[in-house]
C-alpha cells in the first residue's frame, strides 16, 4: 500500500532530505525540545507522533523558521541551512501545512496560492500562471480546488489541499503536514492520504505529525517518537507495532501510588444521552455521546486532547451551548437558553475546575481571595448586605480555604499570578470542592503542577468521592486516569470508544483507543 | 429648482467631498492593513496648518505642500510607531494624535502669526487655484453639456482632480499589484502573510506612509484650495466624517467615492438651504449635519447590510507560540 | 519567571511615561521660543497663586474628574468610552430640562434632580452605543465618536430652535430659576470667615464629585457589580465561565459611565454658566480619557490626574494672557500624557522589564 520498496535502494545511499542535530529550544522555565536528532529520507514519509505537549509542533516551527532554536543544525539535502524566518525556509524547499490554517479567509483559492510569491509587481499575469499551474497540480496528484472559490465559502477538506497547493507552487520538496487530519472527515483523510502518496511516488519528502497511531501505520515508512520534548525512538514503521508505539508515546511512567478504597456507586447524578456540539467553525466536535456518572464514583475520560473532551466539559459547565439531554439528579438541564450559563449550573450544584485554569478557571490580575469567590460571588455568605459584598468574610474564607488545602504562600492578598501552576490549581479545586457539590467536572486537574501537588489534589478528588459526590474527570494523562478513575471512558475524534474497568485493561489497550484503534466492534458504550 | 443651482450644489458636493475623499481613501489603506486610525482627524489639521503657514511664509505653494505632507506623515509614523512597533493600543493612540494636532496647530500658530491660531490669509501664488479646463467658455452654449462641464467639471483645483484621479489608482493598488494584494492579506490575516515569507511590519508601515500623504492631500486642500488660509480647528470633524464614510463605504475606493459625493452633497444642501421644507415638515439644518453620523450607526448596527470590517483590524500582530 | 516588583508596575513606570509627556512639552514651549521654567512659574502662580486661581482650578478640576471617573469606570469593563463628550452635553440638556420646568423650592433639592437629571440623559446617550457593541458587534468607539456629533447637533438644534427665549440672539437657554443656582465656595466658605474669591466659579459640585469619586471606589472594589465589572474587563471568557452575562455588563458598565459623564453637568451648566450653552463640555469629555489613563482607572488616581489636569487647564488660560504661548498648550500636554501613558505604554515597559528581569538574574547568580 505505501509502495515504498521500489526505490528504496537509491533513497539508502542519497544525503537526508532533512537532518536535525541536537536541536533544543525553551519558552522560559520549559523545555520544549532537547537535543533532537532526526534525519529523513528523500522521497519517505516520516511520522513524529506523541502526545500533545511533546514538542512536536515546536520542532517543526523551528524547521519553518517560526522560531529560533537555542542550539543545534539544520541539513537540507546535506548541505547545513540557517533557516532565521519563513523566507528561508520556502527558499530552502520546505512548505508547511499548519495546524490552524494560514489562509487569507475572503481571498479566493488562486489569490492565497499566488500571495508571497507573485512575480512582477502586477498580479494578473501570476494569477493567469498559478491557475494554469494549479491545474497540472490538480490533475497530477487529485488536488482539486475550485482555483476562483473563496476560501470562506470552502470547507476545511478543501482549504487543506489550498494549503497543500500553496506548499506545492512555492516547489517545496519537503512537505510537513501538523496534525492534517484533526479536521478531516474519515473519507478526506482518506483522500489525502492518496495524495500525500501521490507526491511521495514523485519523489517528495513528507513529515506528518500526528498523534493517531492508525494514520502511522496506514502512510509512513519511518516513524519518530516524541515525548516531553525528547525523541524516544525513530523506527522503520514495517518493523514496529501499534502497541510498541503506544508504549513509547505514553512511557512507562511511575504510577503514583494513591490510596482509595473501592467506590461504591449509587444513584446516577449525570445522565447525559446523545450529547452533540458543532463549534463556531462548523466542525461538529462531539458527536453523540451517552454516559452516566453515578454518586461516589469517579468516572475518568481518557483521551488525546482534542478529541471532544474539552467541549463535554464545556457544555456541561454552561460555557458551550449543545443538544442532546444532560440530566442532573434526574432534572434536565437547559443546553441552549436563558439558563444555560455558568451561574445556573452552579445552581444545580455543578461545580467545575476547568482545563485551562489560566483562562477560564482564575482571573491571574485579581487576588487568591477575589478569585476564591468567583462564580459564587453572589452566595450569600459573600455578602455584607444588599448593597456590597463582605470583604473580611471573604477574605477569612479565603484564608481557610488555603490553609486546608494547602496553598502556598497562604497570602490571601496575592494576585494569582505571583502563584505557582500547582497553587493556582489548589485554589480552583479548593473554590470548587468546598461548595459541596453534587457533581463536580475536573479538566486536566494536574497539568503544569509539581508532583507533591499531584497527589495532594488527587487526595481531594477522592475524599470527594468518598463523600458520596459524582465526579467526571478528564485527562490526558494515563495515570491520572488510571490511578484515579473507578470507570474509564475513552474519547477519540468526538466519540466514546469504549469503557473499561481501571483494573481490567492497561496502558496500551487505552492507548490503542486512544488513537482510534478497535479491535472489538463494541461501539459507543451507553 | 433651475439647472444652474442644481449644478452649483453639486459643484459645491465635490468641494466639499474632496478632503472626505482624501481621508476616507486614508483610512482605506490603513484599515486595510489592519491598523485603526481615528487619527485622521488629526492629519488632516496637521497638514492643513503646515500646508498654509508654510505657503504663508515662504511664498510657494509648492514647498507649504511638502510641509503638509511632511506634518502628515510624520503623524502617521508616530501611529505606526505605537500600533505596529510597541503593539499599543490603536484607538487611544489615533486619539492622542488628534488632539496632539488641535494643540499644536494653535501652539505653532500662535508663534508665527500671532493670529489666535489662524494664519494669514493667503495669496494666489500660495494656493492651489481652480483651474479652467479647455473650452469652458466657448461650450458653455450647448445645451445641458455645456453649463455641465463648465459648472460642475471645470473650473476645480488641481487637488480635486487628484481626488478623483486616487480612486481608481487606489482602486488598481489594491486589486492589480502585487502590493495591494500584500496590503489586503495583511489586514486579513497577519499570519499568512508572514508564513508566506512576507514582513507583516514593513507593510504596514508602507500602509501607513500612503495613508499619511492621503491624509496631507485633504488637509493641504483643505487650508489651500478650498480655503484660502489656516483656521483653529478647520478639519471640523472631517476626519470621523471620513471615518464613516469608509464604513459606508465597507473598505472599498468606489464605494468610498459614492459615500464620500454623498456626504459632501448634505452638507452642501445644508450650506445652501439652513432649513429644508418637504411638504410642510421642516427638516431642520443640524439634522442634516448629523446625517452622516446617523447613517453610520444605522450601518454599524448591520440593520441596512452588514460592514464586515478587515478581519485582524486593531490587532497588534504577535507570532504565536 | 522572574517578574518586574509591583511598585515598579504602579508607580516607576507611569512615572517614567509622564516625564517624557512633559519633557515633551517643555521641549516644544522651548521650540516656539518661550522658557518653560518661567512658563511653569506662571502657570504655578496663575493656578494656585490666589484663591481666585484655586477657584477655577478647582471648577476645571471638577469637571475632569467627573469625564475621568466616567472613562475609568468603562476601562475597567475594557471599553473605550470616547463618547463622554457627548454625554455630558446630554447631561446638561438633562440638567437644564430639570432647573428650567421643575420649580424648585430650595437649590439642595434642585441640586438631587438635577443631578438625576445629567446622569440620565448621559446614561441613555451612552446605552444605545452599548447595546450595538452587545447585541450587534458595532464597535462602541466608532458608536461614541458619532454619537457625539450627533449630540452636537441635537444640541445645536434645540438651543437654536426650542430653547432659546424669543428675542435673544444667543443660541443659548433662558437662565435657570435663582433658587437653583448652586452655593460656590465664596458662599460656602464666608461663615467660616474665610474670603474666598466671589468671581471662581468652584462650587459644590466638587463635593459632589469627590462623594462621587468614592462612590466609583466602592462600586468598583466592594459590590458585585464591580467585581463583575472589573473580572470581564480583566478576562471575558473565564468571566462567561463564572456565569457573569457579557451583554449585562456591557450595558451596565456603559450606562453607568454615561451617567457620571452626564453629571458633570451640575458644574458647568448648573454651577457655572446658570443655562445651557452652546459647546459647554469644552472637551472635557475627552480630558477624561487622559485623566482616566494617567489615574490609571483608579478612582484616587484619577482625582489626582483630574487635579493636575484642572492646574495645567487655569494655568494655561494664565500663561495665553501673559505669554505668546495660547492655552491649547494644554491640549497638547493632554495629547503626549494620552500617548504615552497609553499607546506607548510598551516602549517604556519593555526596557523597564528587561531590566528588572537581567538585575535579578544578576542578584541570583551573585
Amino acid at each position: 500500500m505505501t509502495g515504498q520498496d521500489n526505490n528504496a535502494e537509491r533513497r539508502e545511499n542519497a544525503a537526508p532530505a532533512i537532518e536535525l542535530r541536537g536541536i533544543s529550544k525553551a519558552f522560559g522555565p520549559v523545555q520544549a525540545n532537547k537535543d533532537i536528532s532526526i534525519s529523513v529520507q528523500p522521497g519517505t514519509i516520516h511520522g513524529i507522533i506523541g502526545e500533545n505537549g511533546a514538542g512536536k509542533s515546536t520542532l517543526m516551527s523551528i524547521l519553518y523558521g517560526f522560531y529560533k532554536a537555542d542550539a543545534g543544525q539544520i541539513f537540507i539535502h546535506g548541505e547545513e541551512t540557517l533557516i532565521p524566518d519563513s523566507q528561508a525556509a520556502i527558499r530552502a524547499g520546505i512548505g508547511m501545512v499548519f495546524q490552524h490554517f494560514k489562509l487569507v479567509e475572503n481571498f479566493s483559492v488562486l489569490e492565497n496560492v499566488v500571495l508571497g510569491v507573485e512575480e512582477g509587481e502586477m498580479i494578473r499575469p501570476s494569477l493567469a500562471k498559478a491557475r494554469k499551474h494549479l491545474k497540472e497540480l490538480a490533475d497530477e496528484y487529485e488536488l482539486h480546488v475550485d482555483p476562483d472559490a473563496k476560501i470562506e465559502d470552502l470547507g476545511v477538506g478543501m482549504q487543506q489541499r489550498t494549503e497543500i497547493l500553496k506548499a506545492l507552487y512555492r516547489q517545496a520538496d519537503i512537505l510537513i503536514l501538523d496534525e492534517p487530519t484533526g479536521v478531516l472527515t474519515p473519507a478526506e483523510a482518506d483522500h489525502l492520504f492518496r495524495i500525500l502518496n501521490g507526491l511521495k511516488e514523485q519523489g517528495k519528502t513528507i513529515i506528518l505529525i500526528t498523534h493517531k497511531l492508525r494514520e502511522i501505520m496506514e502512510i509512513t515508512d519511518t516513524v519518530s517518537v516524541m515525548r516531553r520534548g525528547e525523541m524516544t525512538a525513530t523506527v522503520k514503521t514495517a518493523e514496529t507495532s501499534p502497541e510498541q508505539l503506544a508504549e513509547l508515546m505514553v512511557g512507562r511512567k511511575v504510577l503514583l501510588e494513591v490510596d482509595k478504597k473501592p467506590a461504591e456507586p449509587k444513584e446516577p447524578v449525570l445522565e447525559v444521552e446523545n450529547l452533540r456540539m458543532v463549534d463556531e467553525f462548523g466542525v461538529e466536535r462531539v458527536k453523540g455521546i451517552s454516559f452516566n456518572v453515578h454518586a461516589g464514583e469517579i468516572l475518568g475520560i481518557a483521551g488525546v486532547s482534542g478529541n471532544g473532551q474539552a467541549e463535554l466539559l464545556k457544555i456541561l459547565g454552561g460555557i458551550a451551548n449543545g443538544t442532546g439531554q444532560i440530566k442532573v439528579n434526574g432534572q434536565e438541564l437547559d443546553l441552549t437558553g436563558k439558563h444555560s450559563d455558568g451561574r445556573s449550573r452552579r445552581e444545580r450544584g455543578i461545580s467545575h475546575v476547568p482545563e485551562d485554569r489560566q483562562h477560564l478557571g482564575l482571573i491571574m490580575d485579581f487576588a487568591a481571595w477575589e478569585n476564591l469567590a468567583f462564580g459564587y460571588h453572589h452566595e450569600p455568605e459573600f455578602q455584607k448586605n444588599k448593597l456590597f459584598m463582605n470583604i473580611p468574610g471573604m477574605i477569612k474564607d479565603a484564608e481557610d480555604k488555603m490553609e486546608s488545602f494547602d496553598v502556598r504562600p497562604p497570602n490571601a492578598h496575592l494576585e494569582a499570578k505571583s502563584f505557582s501552576g500547582g497553587n493556582q490549581q489548589k485554589i480552583v479545586l479548593a473554590r470548587e470542592i468546598t461548595r459541596n457539590p453534587d457533581l463536580l467536572l475536573v479538566g486536566q486537574p494536574t497539568r503544569g503542577v509539581d508532583i507533591g501537588a499531584i497527589e495532594f489534589i488527587h487526595k481531594q478528588i477522592i475524599a470527594l468521592r468518598d463523600e458520596g459526590k459524582a465526579i467526571l474527570l478528564v485527562s490526558v494523562e494515563l495515570d491520572e486516569i488510571l490511578s484515579l478513575s473507578d470507570r474509564i471512558a475513552v474519547m477519540f475524534d468526538g466519540h466514546i470508544m469504549g469503557e473499561r474497568m481501571p483494573e481490567e485493561t492497561n496502558e496500551t489497550e487505552l492507548g490503542l483507543l486512544m488513537a482510534g484503534v478497535t479491535d472489538t466492534d463494541e461501539g459507543e458504550a451507553a | 429648482m433651475d439647472l444652474l443651482s442644481i449644478l452649483q450644489i453639486f459643484d459645491s458636493a465635490v468641494r466639499l467631498a474632496t478632503p472626505l475623499l482624501f481621508a476616507c481613501l486614508a483610512g482605506l489603506f490603513s484599515e486595510r492593513a489592519g491598523i485603526f486610525d481615528i487619527g485622521l482627524e488629526g492629519k488632516i489639521l496637521i497638514s492643513a496648518f503646515f500646508s498654509a503657514g508654510v505657503a504663508v511664509l515662504t511664498g510657494s505653494i509648492w514647498l507649504g505642500l511638502i510641509a503638509g505632507l511632511a506634518g502628515s506623515v510624520l503623524f502617521s509614523a508616530m501611529h505606526g510607531l505605537a500600533s505596529i512597533t510597541f503593539r499599543g493600543n490603536q484607538l487611544i493612540s489615533g486619539v492622542a494624535l488628534n488632539f496632539l494636532a488641535s494643540g499644536l496647530t494653535v501652539l505653532i500658530g500662535e508663534a508665527w502669526f500671532g493670529l489666535g491660531g489662524r494664519s494669514p490669509g493667503l495669496k494666489n501664488a500660495e494656493r492651489f487655484l481652480p483651474i479652467e479646463l479647455p473650452f469652458a467658455e466657448s461650450l458653455s452654449g450647448v445645451p445641458i453639456f455645456g453649463p455641465i462641464y463648465k459648472e460642475l467639471i471645470s473650473g476645480h483645483t488641481l487637488l480635486v482632480y487628484v481626488a478623483l484621479l486616487a480612486v481608481p489608482l487606489s482602486w488598481f493598488v489594491l486589486y492589480r499589484t502585487r502590493f495591494g494584494l500584500r496590503l489586503r492579506a495583511v489586514g486579513e490575516n497577519p499570519a499568512a502573510v508572514d508564513t508566506a515569507g512576507i514582513s507583516v511590519i514593513k507593510l504596514r508601515y508602507a500602509a501607513m506612509l500612503i495613508a499619511g500623504i492621503l491624509c496631507g492631500l485633504a488637509g493641504i486642500y483643505l487650508a489651500t484650495g478650498l480655503g484660502a488660509g489656516f483656521g483653529k480647528e478647520m478639519s471640523a470633524g472631517r476626519g470621523y466624517i471620513a471615518l464613516a464614510a469608509l464604513i459606508f463605504a465597507k473598505w472599498r475606493p468606489w464605494y468610498a467615492l459614492g459615500a464620500t459625493m454623498l456626504f459632501g452633497l448634505l452638507e452642501a444642501v445644508a450650506n445652501r438651504y439652513q432649513n429644508i421644507d418637504l411638504g410642510g415638515f421642516i427638516v431642520p439644518v443640524q439634522f442634516m449635519q448629523a446625517l452622516p453620523y446617523i447613517m453610520t450607526v444605522i450601518i454599524l448596527a448591520g440593520i441596512v447590510g452588514a460592514a464586515i470590517p478587515p478581519r485582524a483590524g486593531g490587532q497588534p500582530y504577535v507570532k504565536e507560540r | 519567571m522572574e517578574k518586574m516588583p509591583r511598585w515598579a508596575d504602579v508607580l516607576l513606570i507611569p512615572l517614567i511615561n509622564l516625564t517624557i509627556a512633559f519633557s515633551i512639552s517643555a521641549l516644544v514651549i522651548l521650540a516656539i521660543g518661550e522658557n518653560p521654567v518661567v512658563v511653569v512659574k506662571m502657570m504655578v502662580s496663575g493656578a494656585l497663586g490666589s484663591s481666585y486661581g484655586w477657584g477655577y482650578t478647582l471648577y476645571y478640576a471638577t469637571n475632569f474628574l467627573f469625564t475621568g471617573l466616567a472613562v475609568a469606570v468603562a476601562f475597567q469593563a475594557s471599553l473605550f468610552n470616547i463618547g463622554g463628550e457627548g454625554q455630558a452635553a446630554m447631561g446638561g440638556l438633562g440638567v437644564a430640562l430639570v432647573c428650567l420646568f421643575i420649580p424648585f423650592p430650595h437649590w439642595a433639592v434642585a441640586l438631587v434632580f438635577a443631578m438625576a437629571g445629567g446622569a440620565l440623559f448621559g446614561a441613555i446617550w451612552a446605552l444605545i452605543p452599548a447595546y450595538l457593541q452587545a447585541k450587534r458587534g458595532s464597535h462602541i468607539v466608532i458608536t461614541t465618536i458619532m454619537f457625539n456629533f450627533i449630540a452636537a447637533s441635537l444640541l445645536n438644534y434645540l438651543l437654536v430652535n426650542v430653547l432659546r427665549p424669543t428675542g435673544s440672539m444667543d443660541p443659548s437657554s433662558a437662565r435657570f430659576p435663582e433658587t437653583t443656582h448652586l452655593p460656590t465656595f465664596h458662599d460656602m466658605l464666608t461663615p467660616f470667615g474665610i474670603n474666598f474669591s466671589k468671581a471662581a466659579p468652584v462650587n459644590i459640585s466638587l463635593l459632589i464629585g469627590l462623594v462621587m469619586a468614592v462612590a466609583v471606589y466602592f462600586l468598583l472594589w466592594r459590590t458585585r457589580l464591580g467585581y463583575e465589572i472589573r473580572s470581564f474587563g480583566k478576562n471575558q471568557s473565564a468571566s462567561v465561565y463564572a456565569g457573569i452575562s457579557i451583554t449585562k455588563i456591557t450595558i451596565v458598565a456603559m450606562m453607568i459611565s454615561g451617567g457620571i459623564a452626564g453629571m458633570m453637568a451640575i458644574n458647568n451648566t448648573m454651577g457655572e454658566s446658570e443655562r445651557l450653552i452652546m459647546n459647554s463640555v469644552e472637551g472635557a469629555g475627552f480630558i477624561g480619557i487622559a485623566v482616566a489613563l494617567m489615574g490609571r482607572n483608579h478612582p484616587f488616581g484619577v482625582l489626582l490626574a483630574a487635579l493636575l489636569f484642572g492646574f495645567l487647564y487655569q494655568g494655561g488660560g494664565e500663561v495665553s494672557l501673559w505669554t505668546k504661548i495660547p492655552r491649547e498648550l494644554i491640549i497638547v500636554v493632554q495629547a503626549l500624557v494620552i500617548m504615552f501613558t497609553g499607546a506607548l505604554d510598551n516602549m517604556v515597559r519593555m526596557p523597564v522589564e528587561r531590566a528588572f528581569i537581567r538585575a535579578a538574574k544578576r542578584r541570583k547568580a551573585s
